[in-house]
């Protein structure tokens, strides 16, 4: 008796659509990552009841009212200063006394936008020592 | 005379490595994509133009402060004596948090005062004030 003989059948996984499928999850995942990185002014605020006495004259008082002006408070009294010239001056300061820390204290009612871009000054003339004074209330 | 008949050759573009090169492509955004969890408050960021990148999303928790005095933070509202609380239960969770806070341009520093003050009572001290586009020196 002749056996017969059974048709060899490569088992096969079509591959032809594998792009495809790789493709749309490709799409999925491009359409549902975001790519911005959070960005800003970082700062590390010091620990409760971390306070330090520092000599006056490494300190440098900057001052915003509710007006959104900026101020240095030296001896006793304000000097009102134009924002502009804010960079300039503590550049001047950091050169003169390299162990200056700025502290900036502003009223409760000025905006946001104007204590961010003194920060921002601040950063920009080079000073790495900032501190934030809280407001009183 | 006898032309030389050209050999047909097929031009096919080789398609069989297609399905390796999405795969790859898609194993690099499995791998760097963090889902966009929180949407947060439609705030107007201040602008600053010394701002740093935050390397790592997985580390950022944004609090958003709108101009109204809204305190948001994982698209729920906080009262603001709350906030201590929460942050203390997150830095337990990731000691190596950073605190992004989203305030809004308009917004009272005041009120971003006292956020500080709260995140420093939970000891989240790493802290970045979220910035927009570059400002213009």
């Amino acid at each position: 008796m002749r056996s017969q003989k059974r048709v060899r059948v490569l088992p096969e996984i079509p591959t032809a659509s594998m792009a495809d499928i790789a493709f749309l999850l490709i799409v999925f995942f491009l359409t549902s990552t975001s790519m911005n990185q959070d960005k800003g002014l970082s700062l590390y605020l010091p620990a409760m009841g971390e306070s330090k006495e520092v000599a006056k004259k490494n300190i440098c008082n900057v001052w915003i009212n509710e007006a959104d002006e900026v101020a240095i408070y030296e001896e006793d009294q304000l000097k009102p200063l134009a924002f502009a010239a804010l960079k300039g001056e503590i550049e001047r300061r950091l050169t003169e006394n390299g162990k200056l820390i700025v502290s900036v204290k502003s009223e409760r009612g000025a905006t946001y936008r104007t204590f961010v871009n003194v920060l921002d000054e601040l950063k920009l003339a080079g000073a790495t020592r900032i501190s934030i004074a809280s407001p009183e209330k | 005379m006898k032309f030389y008949r050209k050999s047909k050759v097929d031009s096919v573009i080789p398609t069989a490595s297609m399905a390796d090169i999405s795969f790859l492509l898609i194993i690099f955004f499995m791998v760097s994509t963090v889902f966009v969890r929180y949407r947060g408050l439609p705030v107007e960021l201040p602008e600053a133009a010394k701002i740093e990148k935050l390397e790592s999303r997985r580390n950022v928790t944004g609090i958003w402060i709108d101009r109204q005095g809204q305190l948001i933070v994982d698209d729920q509202p906080v009262p603001l004596d709350q906030v201590a609380k929460l942050f203390n239960d997150k830095m337990r969770d990731n000691p190596r948090l950073i605190v992004s806070v989203k305030g809004d341009e308009q917004a009272k520093f005041g009120l971003v005062s006292d956020v500080l003050e709260e995140l420093r009572r939970a000891e989240a001290l790493r802290v970045n004030f979220a910035t927009d586009r570059e400002r213009a020196e």
